[in-house]
């Protein structure tokens, strides 16, 4: 029990700390997400009444693309000095290295959020009708199912061609019932009503995909 | 075996020109949308033959995760394949006949949605098989058959919700069927159930060439001489 | 004029399941001349 969340632990600490040193993925994706805000601001002049029905779309849009980001630098760092060759020659669980790297993800996407949902307010006067909280709680739930697919495509994508154009392709397509909850439960609940039924439909793809992202983990990372 | 196949061939080509017929001459014409509602006859078998051919590249693919066995990793290929190009038939018959029937090409409807989905869950599996390096493929994609096959339902329940909250005319129609109708709908389903098989037979027949080829090859580079170009 | 949608429908159909197939004969063809000269000892060893 303490081997693999020691190493859990400490590989997300490495991480954290990493990042804080040198903030390369949050800044890229800010100013990634920044610019997707922008470009869409060119497409129209909604209404607040119109804002509250299209922000879901723009703002997951923005925030998916900024993972996408985020997501194709998991594992630069552990390929430019060969931690994954170590890794599988250890005997450290390989789902510990996984949840670490899932963990990590999840707080720079979560920091990223938290950065632009400000902004996203103020450039499309957004105001919530409905309970916010559960707006919360979508933003957690939905983040985690993108980054668990996501850091799990990354891992995949590793050795083929074109890295980074196959983590998207990957994502994207499987990440469609999150991303449509995402969406919907957000205009619900900006619009006023609950949106209980999307809260429950992400928890139970994370819980899903989460199980069978750990369980296929370490084929994946000795397929060869 | 080797007349088996033709044969075969023979036989299901026999039975899709019976199933033609019952299409277009036996069946009766629908009331309101006329002969352009024979599409049908062949839209759903599409469909349901693409669903049926996912499931096998699903088994196939779990099959090879516990066994490792590359004859499971060549059905799981061929199955995709095969599936990816009977749900385009899907996709594009669903179009045609929408327009005339509904004046639309295209509607974000549950069951159009949840199929365009589907499809592009499979052909990303088909672009990792062609993207990813060879000794990891059959693994990889294995992983990845899993996950987008237990996709699947939450793509069919998670769009079917949103279009109860937000209603779209259902393109394909739902309710009670002509048993003449349904008749001619299996007869068809059962024809193009064989043709699928068949298509996969022959796409597994030169999938296994391939690797012989590609074995050959990997020898030849091996035992030849040095200074020899290949 | 519906029957040019129907004729469409099921000619489209037709069209993509006989270019699959087309692939694979061609490719087949083409694999099966690859590995008789594989096969073939090499004059030049």
């Amino acid at each position: 029990m303490t081997a693999p969340t020691g190493i859990t632990r400490v590989t997300l600490l490495k991480d954290l700390r990493l990042e804080w040193r040198s903030k390369d993925a949050i800044n890229s994706m800010l100013f990634f997400s920044l610019l997707v805000v922008v470009v869409f601001s060119f497409s129209f002049d909604p209404t607040a009444e119109e804002s509250r029905q299209i922000a879901g779309g723009l703002i997951w849009v923005a925030f998916l693309f900024a993972a996408v980001v985020a997501l194709n630098q998991t594992w630069a760092r552990e390929i430019r000095n060969q931690v994954l060759d170590a890794y599988r020659v250890s005997p450290a669980p390989a789902n510990s290295l996984f949840m670490a790297k899932t963990l990590g993800n999840f707080i720079f996407v979560s920091v990223l959020e938290a950065l632009m949902t400000p902004l996203f307010i103020m450039f499309y006067r957004l105001r919530s009708l409905g309970p916010a909280w559960q707006l919360l709680l979508i933003a957690v739930l939905g983040t985690w199912a993108l980054v668990v697919n996501g850091t799990f495509f990354a891992a995949m994508s590793l050795r083929t061609r074109s890295r980074e154009i196959m983590l998207p392709l990957l994502l994207f397509p499987i990440s469609i019932p999150a991303l449509l909850a995402m969406v919907q439960a957000t205009a619900d609940i900006l619009n006023g009503e609950g949106a209980r039924f999307w809260i429950v439909l992400l928890a139970t793809y994370d819980l899903v995909f989460t199980t069978v992202c750990l369980l296929l983990f370490e084929t994946v990372l000795n397929a060869e | 075996m080797k007349r088996v196949f033709p044969i075969l061939s023979v036989l299901t080509a026999i039975l899709l020109i019976y199933a033609l017929y019952q299409a277009l001459v036996v069946a009766p014409t629908e009331q309101t949308m006329g002969d352009v509602q024979r599409i049908f006859y062949y839209h759903v078998p599409s469909a349901w033959t693409a669903f049926i051919l996912f499931f096998v590249n699903f088994g196939a693919s779990i099959l090879y995760l516990i066994k490792r066995r590359p004859a499971a990793d060549m059905v799981a290929l061929v199955s995709a394949e095969v599936g990816v190009v009977f749900l385009l038939v899907n996709l594009v018959t669903g179009p045609i006949w929408a327009r005339p029937v509904w004046g639309i090409w295209w509607t974000w409807d549950w069951r159009l949605t949840s199929t365009l989905v589907t499809w592009l869950i499979y052909v990303s599996y088909l672009m990792l098989r062609r993207f990813s390096s060879g000794g990891q493929t059959p693994t990889l994609a294995a992983a990845l058959a899993v996950l987008g096959a237990l996709c699947i339902p939450f793509v069919y329940f998670s769009i079917w919700f949103f279009r109860t909250q937000h209603p779209q005319p259902v393109i394909g129609g739902d309710g009670s069927i002509d048993p003449r109708m349904m008749h001619a709908l299996l007869i068809n389903w059962l024809a193009f159930a064989c043709f699928a098989f068949m298509v996969c037979w022959s796409r597994y027949r030169l999938e296994k060439l391939q690797r012989d080829v590609n074995q050959a090859h990997a020898m030849a580079s091996l035992l030849a001489p040095h200074g020899s170009t290949r | 004029m519906t029957n040019g949608y129907l004729f469409a429908a099921y000619a489209a159909t037709w069209i993509i399941h006989i270019a699959y197939l087309g692939t694979i004969v061609s490719r087949y063809s083409r694999m099966k001349r690859e590995i008789a000269e594989l096969k073939r000892p090499d004059v030049r060893s």
